[in-house]
């Protein structure tokens, strides 16, 4: 790697020009790139190959997984399994699970998150730093800080066993980071245009729903991604708020699928999470640039 | 204009919400959580004031020790891998692969966004020794060596969770200190590449300097991250063989859901919270102080 780097980086933009170089030239650049190579095929072994491997064995009978080596083409190609899994896991009532509380949390944090954003950054009164501050404080927090006296309040409300623990817990975790994140995005956006709102008549308020929000357009889709990944995979709240059978989330249901039934039949086991995986993966190459800032943005911010 | 800009009605219609409920979800329970710290108990059998009896049992219970060095070990070892392996990633997209880095980034990027039930559930089989081996000791009876119990027992359990959370996590590292890379200008390089710098050199007085804010951005999100590491230990080994493998997380988990004792459970998780606060400020001051000099 560190041979390649004087020669690629000097040349930009890289263009390709092999009639213009002598055929040792050619062959040193070759040899220069191999390290280069040898990376980049490890990395794709390394990342690509489990997933393949996953993927192989859900198409398995369970004779097949045990008796032939793992990395063999399946004997005969067992689509049913996916058909197993999706009845015996309850896929289809864990993802809506799922669906349902990350969904509502999602339009709340973004709702909530950028009106709070707004506020404390456009808006000006006293205490407000105080506030972005106390919201910040929020990131550091652990879940395991707050789900005791949680379950305990939700218990004697009688709202254990039902959605909306999850829901409003998912909610305030993700505000201190949007909260943070909007607030910083606003600040790249001149206060004037929301003082001339005023001049024509609207309400800050007004001024808030009709322009900044539209304007956080990008901003939202953002910080709704980094949220999105957060709710979809965690599994400790999932697990103590959403345990009850009727409640599992793909996680808890995908977790218990592997203790009671996956322990012993690898062929569903391996199409439920490729199930689970597909989803995700769908999502992934059509938004991938936007996740990969997103989650990174969202780190530093953090 | 301040009048426009301090408008009460609008402040309080879009400010209350957020702050009323991030008040009643996080800021009061942490309060409660402490206050929990000083009763013993669950939500069904009551609650009763033991006073400090839940910190001296803290400094004493062997369970808490043992749980305290697997978080630290595990944090420790995972994050270094994590930020050295990620800044190894980010230097080849920026200077060896350059424009032609988007496809591998995304395939590097992909078991970020994975569910990690899924992910450790695929652990499982991939080091699986009984009833049929998996991948790895496949391949490691293929080369001539023999077959081994790794989830059996907690060293070898130890190196599954860091290389399963090092896979998972390593891609995200990557596309981070990459994007700080990016403000690294070019034609300082440039400059100094016309002063004479050679390859080691400049990465030693350029570009390492110039990097050191997002690495330390990415030392604290990591540091913070694997002292909460739960999700992934659970799902993998549950914590076990036996203790070897269970974090502070974990351990709390369990003091309050499986033995009912929320007290206890909030003041591990009391710890859990102080280690977070000192790590983010340790690390916090300690890149200040290298900014000023």
């Amino acid at each position: 790697m560190t041979a390649t780097l004087d020669t690629t980086a000097v040349h930009t933009p890289r263009a390709f020009e092999p009639h213009r170089r002598t055929p040792g030239a050619v062959a040193l650049h070759v040899l220069r790139r191999i390290p280069t190579w040898l990376t980049i095929t490890f990395l794709i072994i390394v990342t690509a190959y489990p997933l393949f491997w996953m993927v192989i064995n859900s198409f398995k009978s369970n004779a097949d997984f045990l008796s032939n080596p793992s990395y063999a083409m399946p004997d005969e190609w067992h689509w049913e399994n996916y058909a197993i899994a999706w009845e015996t896991g309850n896929l289809a009532t864990t993802i809506t699970n799922s669906l349902i509380v990350t969904v509502p949390s999602l339009v709340f944090i973004v709702l909530l998150g950028t009106a709070a954003g707004f506020a404390l950054e456009v808006l000006v009164f006293k205490g407000r730093g105080t506030i972005l501050l106390l919201f910040l404080a929020g990131i550091m927090i652990p879940g395991q800080m707050v789900i005791l006296p949680l379950f305990n309040a939700f218990f004697q409300s009688g709202l254990n066993g039902t959605y909306w623990p999850m829901i409003l817990i998912y909610t305030a975790g993700g505000l201190p980071l949007t909260v943070f994140m909007m607030a910083t995005y606003f600040r790249a956006i001149p206060r004037e245009i929301f003082e001339a709102a005023t001049i024509d008549g609207a309400s800050m308020t007004r001024a808030f729903f009709s322009i900044g929000f539209p304007m956080m357009r990008n901003a939202i889709l953002t910080v709704a991604i980094v949220q999105f990944f957060l709710i979809w995979n965690d599994l400790l709240i999932a697990l103590i708020f959403g345990g009850k059978k009727s409640l599992n989330t793909i996680q808890v249901g995908l977790l218990n699928f592997s203790g009671e039934y996956g322990a012993i039949n690898y062929g569903p086991l391996f199409a439920a999470i490729c199930i689970t995986v597909f989803g995700i993966l769908v999502l992934y190459l059509f938004l991938n640039q936007r996740i990969m800032k997103g989650l990174a943005a969202g780190a530093v911010k953090g | 204009m301040k009048s426009v800009l301090g408008d009460r009605k609008a402040i309080m219609l879009l400010l209350t919400p957020a702050l009323l409920v991030y008040t009643l979800i996080i800021l009061i329970p942490v309060l409660w959580s402490f206050g929990l710290t000083f009763f013993t108990g669950n939500v069904l059998t009551g609650f009763e004031f033991n006073g400090i009896e839940n910190f001296t049992r803290l400094l004493t219970d062997p369970y808490v020790h043992d749980a305290f060095w697997f978080t630290l070990k595990y944090a420790v070892i995972v994050t270094l891998f994590q930020v050295v392996l990620g800044y190894g990633l980010a230097m080849l997209y920026q200077f060896v692969l350059r424009r032609s880095s988007v496809i591998v980034r995304t395939l590097v990027f992909f078991p970020v966004v994975l569910p990690t039930v899924a992910i450790a559930i695929l652990y499982q089989k991939l080091f699986q020794s009984a009833p049929t081996d998996g991948l790895v000791n496949e391949l490691l009876v293929n080369v001539g060596l023999s077959s081994v119990d790794w989830l059996g027992a907690g060293d070898t359990a130890f190196i599954v969770i860091v290389i399963m959370d090092v896979w998972r996590s390593v891609g995200f590292y990557g596309v981070l200190i990459f994007s700080g890379l990016l403000d690294i200008p070019e034609d300082i390089i440039e400059s100094a590449r016309i002063d004479g710098a050679k390859t080691f050199s400049l990465f030693r007085y350029i570009v390492l300097p110039m990097s050191l804010p997002i690495l330390f951005a990415s030392f604290i999100f990591s540091i913070n991250g694997t002292i909460k590491v739960f999700d992934s230990v659970f799902a993998l080994t549950g914590g076990g063989p036996g203790n070897s493998t269970t974090p502070l997380t974990l351990y709390m988990y369990r003091t309050a859901f499986q033995f009912s004792d929320f007290g206890y459970g909030s003041t591990i998780a009391l710890l859990l919270t102080v280690m977070c606060l000192i790590v983010t400020l340790f690390i916090f001051k300690s890149s200040r102080r290298d900014n000023t000099v």
